[in-house]
């Protein structure tokens, strides 16, 4: 009240005070709120630059009481671990690298082509009780893992499915499908339908209009929906630990938490592991940060 | 991009579409080509095992013995309902999924506002607030146990150089519980904050403008502008978070292994170790559809809130 009283007398003076005494308040609030920002985001990436710092540090630094911030040795031999066997050759966590990347690519490419074509068909067409079944779809999305994997587990061990990739990729392909149509259905509502009935009105089926006006304009929609998925497989945990067993066949998060099991731990290897499983998801994450708000709600919430 | 549009015509023009076929009903084939893929996978890998699951829950099937199992009836849900071990573990989820729900929603919100409010940098900053929610949950469960650890670990020896007590965060009960609370927190809250960010961005500036004309006080315009617009979206987060951490595994698996003693073991946990480890598949499986209910429950509502929230 008392400073519109001020701003309506028109007074050089008093004005000039207002202003440098708001500006004063105004600098020192946002100094305040930068330094909140900062405090936040240290302990936030705390933890991740400690990682980092973990994974060249040699074994003595590592367990150094007090802990050393700086002034260690530089070393890369856990990252070589990661990749080289002890003895030369391949090493275990490799080869498990190795299965994340075909079981997690081949469950995505899946997904994608069961998903897409379904997105469109709920987009576009009118369907019977179409509500209904997009939420049932989501609905199954939301299941405590660890209680659908006993069922998985038994249908697995019948099927002849335990301990192999095919059955890996089939169950990740039914988690991802769920969030694959329901992003997919955000992509392809924005693209209007006009397109699809005006080839129709040249003569194109339904089907070739959906391919040739419908699916290039889906392209980016398509790769940021595959990354999030990808993502998704990458760094799934609780079905790879109870479906596989073998070294052969089992993924990289299983293998990981793994390393901890013996008596000893070598957490510079646990360190170095961790950052060469999390780099890919970060660049990946990195380039569909756009659509991450969609991505991390399953499709849900969209801006 | 020309021939593509020109040749249609000139097809059109030689090959008019065949007369007296309804495109309405060609529509429902196509429709159902393309659904029906995708639902049967999802009917064969979700809903078979959940059926399948059903029907173990009324028998004393063991997954290790060869026999069928007999049927029991209600037997098990009996047992799971009335047992004090399955309440001990409800308690413990409960003070796990509200103590780690409120921290994220209070301290992503936070973050959130705090960053909505600068004018440079608020891409970069977001992407750096979330990075911790893209790692793996056992990435990050791994790396706070090495981080928490009574001995060598990083935290207490900040404690210690600033003067304060060591403190066993993952050996005893009462602060294993909280540590895992902590942790959760540290992956999750970017997940809200994220969502929020996006509420506060959303809110139209001319809304602050008529408040600034009007003078409103600062905590004037967040309790009626800002607060009612990011309100929505952000219940939306929090319950999607609520779901989550109800049946989250991979951290207390990899964080705590449910110790010390069962302090930290959620419903999730002793789900897996009924069914794992003690091998009463009939049981576990009880024990699994009652979970599987409360999810369906809050699931609904979830769904519920944002179909509302997408028409309103």
């Amino acid at each position: 009240m008392a400073i519109s009283v001020d701003d309506a007398v028109p007074g050089p003076v008093s004005r000039g005070s207002t202003r440098a005494r708001r500006g004063n308040v105004g600098r020192a609030r946002s100094a305040i709120e930068i330094a909140l920002l900062a405090v936040l985001l240290g302990s936030s990436l705390f933890a991740v630059l400690w990682m980092l710092q973990t994974s060249v540090k040699t074994g003595q630094d590592i367990y150094a009481v007090p802990a050393k911030f700086l002034g260690f040795d530089v070393t890369l031999q856990h990252y070589k671990d990661v990749f080289v066997a002890p003895g030369g050759g391949r090493s275990d966590l490799s080869q498990s690298f190795l299965n994340s990347v075909v079981v997690a690519g081949s469950s995505t490419l899946l997904a994608t082509l069961l998903g897409v074509p379904a997105a469109w068909a709920y987009s576009r067409f009118t369907l019977k009780a179409k509500k209904d079944q997009l939420f049932f779809i989501l609905s199954t999305r939301f299941m405590p893992p660890v209680v659908v994997v006993i069922p998985v587990f038994l249908m697995y061990r019948e099927l002849g499915l335990i301990d192999t990739r095919l059955g890996l990729v089939l169950i990740y392909t039914a988690f991802n499908l769920p969030f694959t149509i329901w992003m997919m259905k955000g992509f392809v509502d924005e693209v209007p339908s006009e397109y699809e009935d005006a080839a129709m009105l040249d003569g194109y089926t339904r089907l070739q209009a959906f391919r040739k006006f419908t699916l290039p304009l889906l392209v980016p929609g398509i790769a940021a929906t595959a990354v999030f998925a990808l993502i998704f497989s990458w760094n799934e945990f609780v079905y790879a630990i109870f479906l596989t067993s073998s070294q052969g066949v089992r993924t990289a998060p299983p293998a990981i938490a793994g390393l901890i099991g013996g008596t000893t731990v070598n957490w510079g290897l646990v360190a170095a592991s961790a950052v060469v499983f999390a780099l890919p998801v970060l660049v990946f994450a990195y380039l569909v940060r756009k659509h991450l708000v969609a991505g991390v709600t399953l499709g849900a919430v969209r801006r | 991009m020309t021939t593509s549009i020109d040749a249609p015509v000139e097809e059109a023009a030689a090959l008019p579409p065949p007369p007296g076929r309804t495109p309405r009903l060609r529509d429902r084939g196509l429709a159902v080509a393309f659904i029906s893929p995708a639902m049967l996978l999802l009917l064969g890998m979700s809903v078979f095992p959940l059926l399948w699951a059903l029907y173990l829950s009324f028998t004393d099937y063991s997954a290790t013995s060869s026999g069928p199992g007999s049927f029991v009836g209600f037997e098990n849900y009996a047992d799971v309902l009335t047992s004090s071990e399955v309440h001990t573990r409800a308690l413990t989820t409960a003070l796990f999924v509200a103590g780690a729900v409120a921290l994220q929603t209070v301290l992503g919100f936070s973050i959130a506002y705090l960053i909505s409010r600068r004018t440079r940098g608020r891409g970069l900053l977001t992407t750096l607030f979330l990075v911790p929610m893209m790692l793996s949950p056992v990435v990050v469960g791994l790396f706070w146990r090495f981080m928490l650890d009574a001995q060598f670990g990083v935290v207490n020896s900040l404690l210690v150089s600033l003067g304060l007590e060591p403190v066993e965060w993952l050996t005893q009960q009462r602060t294993a519980l909280f540590s895992l609370i902590l942790v959760d927190t540290w992956q999750w809250t970017p997940f809200i904050m994220l969502i929020a960010l996006a509420g506060l961005t959303a809110v139209p500036k001319y809304l602050y403008e008529a408040a600034s004309i009007d003078r409103a006080s600062e905590w004037f315009r967040f309790r009626n502008i800002t607060l009612p617009m990011v309100w929505p979206l952000l219940l939306i987060a929090v319950m999607f978070r609520a779901i989550e951490a109800f049946r989250q595994f991979d951290l207390v698996y990899v964080l705590t292994n449910g110790g010390p003693g069962v302090s930290t073991e959620t419903l999730s946990f002793h789900v897996y170790k009924v069914a794992f480890l003690g091998f009463r598949t009939g049981a576990a499986s009880a024990y699994g559809i009652l979970m599987v209910l409360v999810v369906i429950v809050l699931a609904q509502l979830y769904l519920r809130y944002l179909n509302k929230l997408k028409e309103g």
